[in-house]
């Protein structure tokens, strides 16, 4: 039997952070996963990530486990791949399927890093197929480069569902429509945000009553439902579907866990009672990352980090004041990501009706997505009737991310210290309209408008993440927030720089009085 | 726990509804009426549920459906989801070939 | 259908173009993708039936969790395609309860 210091299994952004941080306090570690590759859902992400400089915000998941995966090499991690333990015993010891054969390893410490696997929910016809999971749908489309379906109903309207709505649009799959039997939309409204504005509708308090087909799905069945989630009668609606794309929420995969004899506790998913610094009632096993609670890549990379070097000073590889520092430091930067209107003490609540700041919520972002045109002039970042180009940032909600102020290098963009506050825009700061900050913007919320930009029009930059960028002169259709045509309109130009990260600054001329509503274009 | 363990408890017998068939355990084929009347034929925990239909049993251990039956058990009893207990955990935690399981190696260190 | 090009990741790096088949059929697959990959991208839908009630099945995780998308790869029935990467030559059947369609 071979033993380690530690062994970490799952080799997720937690599970490799962790491993990082173990090797680089100088202990024998290994990662198990079960996959051929390793980092997890991290190379499905292909969206800008959000939080500030630390968590390594607007830069894209797949960058980020590139990072981590290269770090982990550097530290001499040794990882096994197509590895799936079997079985966890409270005496640190597991059992491994590898190379056909069954390996026992033991170690000091463990850290469980499983990740989270997909919820679902049933309805008639939910095993066609057809029906998949969001999941499925990213790593379709993301890893292999094959389209799920062609046009798509995304049930669920979380990160998750708003996220894959988004990556379904850019890999070329239409979305008939994103539906949540909740009352309104639960992820980032910046992430709804895009997805509406390219002209996608949002059915709130709907559910799927039916996949239609018989032999794959070629229609889908939806329907209002009542307060206690139950179809109303009379309000069905049909959709022309080939896929349905089920994104309802995730649950920890913490069964090595259960087996081992740690004590758990369901919290709507089963999780580990873990003490601050992810240690399970079992001294030295540990869990990091959404097996002990579902929350997002970022602060699972900084779990990952805390566990670690937890188990590293309970081994004597850190000393107290060592472990204290690093601890603390880790804890403030997962503090920043637990602030604002999606923190996890704010999970589930609906009763949010005004930002940090005091500013009425947008309703119709809740209900609809978008932002209606007579809501949005209240957010700080939105200004208007100035000279010259500047940023109009549409950043409504209280979200851990500040990546736009530290874009602009003439200052005209402010978020402070605490990252969930609303960006201001400074009028007094001369913007030079190199829309830095429109390609930074993980949420995509930041546009650039000239209302002066000649005669009878303004212009309007917005971030463009679809193929095939069109060529300056083309005429086409500006769409609204709401992905309705609001006007004829002429693309500018079509900017792209490799520090822009395939975010590219579309500019388009439209009649002046468009300026405050143009916000997307097509064709 | 021992309130939810009392088998005398009148769950009110069971009726159908119109969904009872529905597929929920997708490896096994088992449907929500099938838990449902399960639950009014004496089997009070997810345990007992599986061993007595199968369900989480198959290919996936209950992956997909084990959270959507904990929830359909409740119902039928009453009760919270949070209030049962998890079927226990055992290993092989995944679906392994005995010429597999059998091969255990001693890698010495 | 294939990505040709994608706005974020361009490209896709893929293995040779292979063939292998699919009930007898010839089908044409990158090496190395899953088999469930190159199935999706010729259309097709059902991998399996199922033992009881003979309902068709395809991809649902992609991920090797759900099993639904289980086949039978050169005789072997029950792999899961999602994760099995494809090669030169495979022998693919539409799998029947656990078994080929007599």
């Amino acid at each position: 039997m071979k033993r380690y210091d530690l062994i970490i299994i799952g080799a997720g952004p937690a599970g490799l952070s962790a491993a990082v941080e173990a090797a680089g306090a100088g202990m024998h570690v290994v990662v198990f996963d079960e996959n051929a590759r390793p980092g997890g859902q991290l190379f499905k992400q292909i969206h800008k990530f959000f939080g500030s400089k630390e968590h390594k915000a607007k830069i894209r998941g797949i960058r980020i486990g590139e990072e981590l995966l290269k770090e982990a090499e550097d530290a001499g991690v040794e990882v096994h791949l197509n590895a799936i333990v079997m079985g966890l015993f409270d005496c640190k010891e597991i059992t491994v399927m590898e190379n056909e054969a069954v390996h026992h390893y033991k170690a000091d410490s463990i850290i469980i890093a499983t990740g989270a696997r997909e919820n679902m929910v049933p309805f008639e016809g939910w095993t066609l197929p057809g029906v998949i999971g969001a999941g499925a749908a990213q790593t379709l489309m993301n890893l292999h480069g094959v389209q799920p379906g062609s046009r798509v109903l995304m049930v669920g309207s979380g990160n998750v569902g708003l996220v894959v709505s988004f990556q379904l649009l850019q890999a070329g799959v239409q979305v008939a429509a994103v539906i949540d039997a909740a009352p309104r939309v639960g992820g980032y409204g910046v992430h709804a945000s895009k997805v509406a504005r390219t002209g996608v509708p949002f059915y709130l308090s709907h559910t799927v009553v039916k996949a239609e087909g018989e032999n794959h799905v070629t229609g889908a069945v939806i329907a209002q439902v009542d307060e206690r989630f139950q179809p109303i009668p009379g309000t069905e609606m049909h959709l022309d579907v080939d896929t349905i794309c089920m994104a309802v929420g995730l649950s920890p995969m913490s069964q090595l866990l259960s087996m081992a004899g740690c004590e758990m506790v369901d919290k709507g998913g089963v999780v580990p009672v873990v003490n601050a610094y992810g240690e399970t009632s079992i001294r030295g096993i540990f869990a990091a990352g959404d097996v002990a609670g579902i929350e997002e890549a970022s602060s699972a990379m900084i779990t990952g980090r805390i566990t670690a070097a937890a188990a590293a000073a309970e081994l004597g590889y850190l000393s107290e004041e060592e472990f204290e520092k690093k601890a603390e430091n880790l804890k403030a930067s997962l503090k920043q990501l637990h602030e604002g209107m999606f923190s996890p003490e704010n999970r589930g609540r609906t009763d949010l009706t005004v930002t940090d700041e005091g500013i009425a919520l947008s309703s119709t972002l809740l209900k609809k997505g978008y932002v209606a045109d007579e809501e949005i002039s209240r957010f700080p970042g939105v200004v208007s009737g100035i000279k010259g180009i500047h940023p109009v940032i549409e950043c409504t909600q209280n979200i851990p991310c500040n990546p736009c102020q530290d874009a602009c290098r003439f200052g005209c963009i402010s978020v402070g210290e605490k990252i969930t506050k609303l960006p201001e825009v400074n009028q007094e700061a001369r913007c030079t309209g190199c829309g830095m900050c429109v390609a930074m913007c993980s949420g995509q919320a930041i546009f650039l408008v000239d209302e002066d930009y000649d005669e009878t029009g303004a212009s309007v930059t917005i971030p463009y993440e679809f193929l095939p960028y069109p060529e300056p002169g083309t005429k086409g259709t500006a769409l609204g927030r709401d992905g309705k045509a609001v006007c004829e309109a002429e693309v500018l130009s079509c900017r792209t720089a490799p520090v822009m990260d395939h975010t590219a600054l579309l500019t388009i001329r439209v009649p002046k009085s468009m300026a405050m509503k143009a916000r997307f274009f097509t064709v | 726990m021992a309130a939810i363990l009392d088998r005398n408890d009148d769950l009110g017998g069971f009726r159908p509804e119109p969904d009872d068939n529905l597929i929920i355990c997708r490896c096994e084929e088992v449907t929500k009426g099938e838990i449902r009347r399960a639950v009014h034929e004496g089997m009070r925990t997810m345990t007992e549920v599986r061993r007595f239909l199968r369900v989480g049993m198959g290919l996936c251990q209950g992956g997909t459906c084990g959270r959507i039956v904990k929830g359909i058990i409740a119902k039928e009893m009453g009760v919270k989801p949070s209030e049962l207990s998890e079927c226990t955990s055992r290993g092989p935690a995944r679906p392994i070939e005995m010429r597999i399981f059998g091969n255990e190696v001693a890698d010495d260190e | 259908m294939r990505i040709e090009n994608h706005p974020i990741l361009g490209t896709y790096q893929k293995g040779p173009l292979v063939t292998f088949t699919l009930d007898g059929k010839e089908m044409k697959g990158y090496e190395g993708e899953p088999i469930a990959a190159a199935l999706r991208a010729a259309g097709v839908m059902t991998h399996r039936h199922t033992s009881k009630l003979d309902m068709p099945r395809g991809i649902f995780c992609a991920i090797g969790r759900c099993t639904d998308c289980v086949m039978i790869v050169d005789g072997k029935p029950n792999i899961r395609t999602c994760v099995t990467p494809l090669q030169e030559g495979m022998k693919v059947q539409t799998q029947y309860g656990i078994k080929a369609k007599e």
